[in-house]
């Protein structure tokens, strides 16, 4: 905007002028070079521990792992591709179960104030606890490692989308409850077509925290409980001292971490029809 | 100007009333429990409304006028069972009601359109609502033609967030019109738009209410559009306890139009009437805060 004003009242237009997004960018660029050189140097010149890797061999491995996505030699020895399906397949089903109990009690919860109360303890007490306190008692209650991390995954995934959910169900715009009033519809058509459809964003939004604390924890669950997926493959790697593997390992964990928000986000906005939440 | 006048009618049933108000009053009771009271948070009884009676003939447009906050709309909601008057009881054609119901037809002031559902969709879901029994055909058709009655063909598929207000609020009209309610009931209809669209808006009802001649009952708190409209106006006392002050008739032929209505005879007498018990209402009201203020304040 402030560009095409430029080109009016000054006296030559100017040649070169960036946007936000572009200076954004070049800033970006420069950050991440200062980091890159930093990084190098500090490596060479025996400024950080000898374990250290420096940042061109760091960048050679990432892009071999990269490249090679889907490699199985044995248990400990698999491709990232491998390591993030296993991961991503108990996110999904410990977040899956996770969420089959969070909606429907949060819906029960939103829509009768008594039962609210009678729970509200409960969720005040469990929500603040490390997920990762319920590792023992999900081994001592399962006997099974990858059930505990099913467990573990579930109990997290249920908080931020319980509370939302119960918050959306409870404050549905009062005008869209008196036209269904007016209209004599019953309870489970207000219900169905009604409070659900204008709780969904404050559901989605809770599913969208619920997944990326899962996809957080995931990976702690996995060092802990072992056998495999990509927090076993950091602990491993660490195991084998193979730093450049780590940093390979918290680049690409931050990258589907961001791809599942991302996805919810999406998710959010087609439920939304320009509501603002 | 008496001869436009009417004294305020008693609560005799009028056999040819379709909606008869007996003796309503409404009254929003106060916190006065010990514990409210130990904690400062008592609070007085507020009557909003007290003992309105009104009957309205079928296929009357009827305009309830008054000074703001004078329970215009707790009457309305009232009327159309959304809320429970304290005493006094609302019978249509000579039955009581007893809660909402599809043969009042609501429009709302904020539209109150289903945000995640399409033109189409909220027109469809009130008649599948009401009328569950009908084809999905026969359905179609009732939602088309009320589209087409307001004026709204071509944006069946667009959702509420992509329309003006004007358009969302026609929306309102054919989604009450489609269930083929009675009564109509219009709360402040056009208050949240601007004034030319409110103006255009005006002269649809105008032109709509020529084909079908329902049984309005419209809150307002423009002069203009209650003499464009009605055929008789409620004029309400300020509130607390606000009261009937009394009703005017409009005579004036149809169909109407804006521009040649101050040439219908009486519409000056009838305006001044209207704006001068709203001043005096509206002054007294204001009046009143002033002197709450200073009290509470003192």
């Amino acid at each position: 905007m402030s560009n095409t004003v430029m080109h009016r009242t000054g006296d030559r237009p100017q040649r070169f002028t960036l946007n936000t997004n572009q200076k954004a960018f070049l800033l970006f660029l420069l950050i991440l070079g200062v980091v890159l050189l930093f990084w190098e140097a500090g490596a060479r010149l025996g400024w950080f521990s000898q374990l250290m890797p420096s940042a061109s061999a760091t960048m050679k491995e990432f892009w071999w792992w990269i490249s090679n996505p889907f490699f199985d030699y044995g248990p400990n020895d698999k491709g990232i591709g491998w390591l993030l399906l296993t991961s991503l397949r108990r996110v999904l089903l410990g977040f899956a179960i996770g969420s089959a109990i969070a909606i429907p009690l949060g819906i029960l919860i939103g829509l009768s104030e008594v039962a609210a109360r009678a729970v509200d303890p409960f969720i005040q007490i469990l929500k603040p606890v490390s997920p990762l306190a319920w590792l023992p008692l999900g081994l001592g209650l399962l006997k099974n490692s990858e059930s505990t991390a099913l467990f573990v995954i579930a109990i997290t995934s249920i908080w931020p989308t319980l509370i939302n959910t119960k918050f959306g169900v409870s404050h549905v715009d009062q005008s869209y409850l008196d036209v269904t009033r007016t209209l004599g519809a019953s309870r489970w058509r207000t219900l169905s077509r009604v409070i659900l459809p204008a709780a969904a964003p404050y559901i989605v939004s809770g599913l969208r925290i619920s997944i990326g604390i899962a996809w957080l924890v995931i990976v702690a669950a996995e060092i802990l409980v072992g056998g495999s997926g990509i927090g076993y493959f950091v602990w491993n790697e660490w195991n084998n001292l193979k730093i450049t593997s780590i940093i390979t390992a918290i680049l690409i964990i931050g990258v589907v971490g961001l791809l599942l928000d991302r996805l919810f986000g999406l998710l959010q906005a087609w439920v939304a029809f320009g509501q603002k939440l | 100007m008496t001869t436009h006048t009417s004294l305020i009618r008693t609560a005799a049933m009028s056999a040819s009333a379709q909606l008869s108000v007996s003796n309503v009053s409404k009254t929003y009771f106060g916190k006065r429990d010990w514990f409210s009271r130990a904690t400062r948070k008592a609070t007085l009884d507020y009557t909003a409304l007290e003992d309105i009676n009104l009957e309205i003939e079928p296929n009357t447009f009827v305009s309830i006028i008054g000074p703001s906050g004078c329970g215009k709309s707790t009457l309305l909601n009232i009327i159309a069972g959304l809320s429970q008057p304290t005493a006094g009881t609302v019978a249509i054609g000579g039955t009581p009601i007893n809660g909402p119901g599809p043969d009042r037809g609501v429009i709302f002031q904020n539209y109150a359109l289903m945000p995640w559902m399409t033109v189409l969709d909220n027109i469809l879901f009130a008649i599948e609502t009401v009328k569950p029994k009908l084809s999905v055909s026969r359905r179609m058709a009732i939602a088309q033609e009320h589209i087409d009655l307001v004026g709204l063909r071509g944006a069946e598929h667009r959702h509420p967030h992509e329309l003006s207000g004007g358009m969302k609020q026609r929306v309102g009209i054919a989604r009450a019109l489609a269930i083929d309610p009675q009564i109509l009931l219009m709360d402040e209809p056009f208050g949240a738009l601007d004034a030319l669209t409110r103006g255009f808006l005006q002269d649809e009802v105008e032109r709509i209410w020529e084909q079908q001649r329902k049984t309005v009952i419209l809150i307002t708190h423009s002069i203009e559009e209650a003499l464009l409209l009605s055929d008789k106006i409620v004029m309400m006392t300020r509130g607390p306890e606000a009261r009937i002050a009394r009703i005017l008739d409009v005579p004036f032929s149809r169909p109407r139009h804006r521009e040649s209505l101050d040439q219908q005879a009486a519409y000056h007498a009838l305006k001044a009437e209207m704006e001068l018990h709203l001043s005096q209402e509206t002054r007294a009201v204001e009046e009143s805060r002033i002197r709450r203020k200073a009290a509470s304040e003192a």
